[in-house]
């Protein structure tokens, strides 16, 4: 089973081994309502986390996608650039956004588990 | 400032009913977007029929001794031709500061049979400035009232017309011509109605007592195809049919001719003058605008947003996004922005500095998505 982890940000990475997919979360997805484009970060681009990694933006706004990790990335996803919607319709699974070949398998460890970011997320008006 | 401090319009309640998405505009608590969200509000809008509460912004009415005395003192502050305008006419124009910098724009109206009488609506943000200048210039022989408890309702899209006319059959919605404007009567509702509108729809803004506000929506909501539409949406549409957003593509530094708003200085007035700035704009227009307001399309679905650099192939900065962003349908972004005149012809290709990157577009006509006024 694999884990799944999110930042204050609402970042989700999904750890498959050493890799990890990411995305928004779902929550973020509601707050930013039509998604109408994506731009994952380049295949080989190394990150730091915390910097911003990918954007996605809404009829009305831009935001930032921060690396939830450090580390090198792997592959994306392109379907998010031809249908940035798919991020609205399915954020944790067809509208994830690139993966990650984790640099410190540490970084975890300063992210939320499921139920903590449940718990977060009632923090928020 | 806190919710507490915003004004609030006199639909207010109706929104939070309807599940809207408040946020602050203008100083007033106002609905960006309902359950629905701005993509499908906006596409909603232009196949059916859309409420927009813009009772925010600033209805006013100014009286005099009769029409063209009245309309003299208006030409004072505005570039239009305010005394050929007929009654029943409505007219877009701009109250100008004497560089002939644009304070706000506006529309105004003429009633039927007024001979001395014209209505107003300027925008929410810029509502205090306007009736203040009004006022220091206001002549002893004139009134001005501010129509403060009077809301302001915009129905807009292909059903607009159907669903008024169903609701007042014998008082001749339909067949009213675009920038018209009239007293009505609608379901027993006393209104001031002008087939006008800020999405490049056809459709009119209702202008009703704040008391009746929500009998009204709530009828209108309750017709087959309208559904309630936030500012969220109403942006989208107004920059996809190329209309100037007060604040952001027109302030007090831009002037109509470098806006591209030369076609609402009527030809007498360029001749005549006789306005602020006139000196500066007959200038403009003998000799062209050092910059020009142009429509900008993006070759990619990056949007660029307000404030993006937009650049010359060779490199230097040659203007910028004053609205930009995606236009759900025209499918594709769309943004505007003042360019220097050498590279305003259509056609010309330009670069957006975009997080960095240099991303190619081109420059067009606006608007990027047809008008459907009703000309008659």
């Amino acid at each position: 089973m694999a884990e799944i982890r999110y930042t204050k940000d609402h970042e989700y990475i999904r750890v498959e081994g050493d890799e990890g997919v990411v995305g928004i979360s779902d929550y973020a997805q509601k707050q930013l309502g039509d998604v109408v484009f994506a731009e994952p970060p380049p295949v080989g681009r190394k990150l730091n986390a915390g910097e911003a990694a990918a954007v996605v933006e809404s009829v009305k706004a831009a935001s930032d996608v921060f690396a939830p990790v450090s580390g090198e990335v792997v592959a994306v996803n392109s379907e998010v650039e031809s249908s940035p919607g798919i991020i609205n319709e399915d954020a944790l699974g067809r509208g994830w956004l690139f993966r990650i070949k984790l640099a410190n398998r540490d970084d975890l460890s300063a992210l939320m588990d499921e139920a903590a970011y449940a718990d977060y997320l009632k923090t928020l008006d | 400032m806190g919710a507490d401090a915003l004004f609030k319009t006199p639909l207010h309640a109706l929104h939070a009913g309807l599940g809207a998405h408040m946020a602050p505009f203008a100083g007033y608590d106002m609905p960006i977007n309902y359950p629905a969200g701005v993509l499908a509000e906006h596409l909603h809008t232009r196949k059916e029929a859309g409420l927009f509460d813009v009772s925010h912004m600033g209805q006013a009415e100014i009286a005099g001794p009769d029409h063209a005395t009245l309309a003299a003192f208006l030409e004072t502050l505005c570039p239009a031709d305010i005394l050929n305008l007929a009654p029943g006419r409505q007219r877009y124009t701009q109250f100008l500061n004497e560089r002939g910098g644009i304070i706000d724009d506006l529309m105004v109206a003429r009633p039927p049979r007024a001979d001395g009488a014209l209505r107003l609506v300027v925008n929410a943000a810029r509502k205090a400035v306007d009736l203040a200048l009004l006022a220091e210039r206001l002549p002893a022989a004139m009134r001005l009232t501010p129509l403060a408890d009077a809301a302001l309702i915009a129905l807009q899209g292909p059903r607009a017309a159907e669903t008024l006319a169903r609701l007042a059959p014998s008082e001749g919605i339909e067949t009213m011509p675009f920038m018209s404007a009239k007293p009505a009567r609608i379901a027993d509702l006393e209104i001031f109605i002008s087939r006008s509108g800020y999405t490049g729809e056809d459709g009119y803004e209702v202008s009703l007592p704040a008391a009746q506000a929500e009998t009204f929506a709530r009828l209108i909501l309750s017709q087959p195809g309208v559904a309630p539409i936030g500012l969220g949406a109403r942006d989208s549409l107004r920059l996809e049919a190329g209309l100037c957003l007060y604040g952001h593509d027109l302030d007090e530094t831009t002037d109509p001719i470098e806006a591209a708003l030369t076609w609402s200085i009527q030809k007498r007035r360029r001749v005549a003058g006789g306005f602020p700035g006139a000196g500066r704009i007959a200038h403009a227009l003998a000799n062209g605008p050092a910059r020009l307001r142009v429509g900008i399309r993006p070759d990619g679905r990056a949007p660029a947003r307000e404030g993006t650099d937009i650049v010359a192939p060779e490199g230097a900065k040659i203007g910028v996004v004053t609205s930009g962003g995606f236009g759900p349908s025209v499918g594709a972004p769309v943004a505007m922005g003042y360019v220097e005149r050498s590279h305003a012809d259509i056609g010309t290709t330009v670069n957006l500095v975009v997080r960095g990157k240099r991303l190619p577009a081109r420059i067009v006509p606006p608007p990027f998505y047809p008008h459907h006024y009703y000309r008659g």
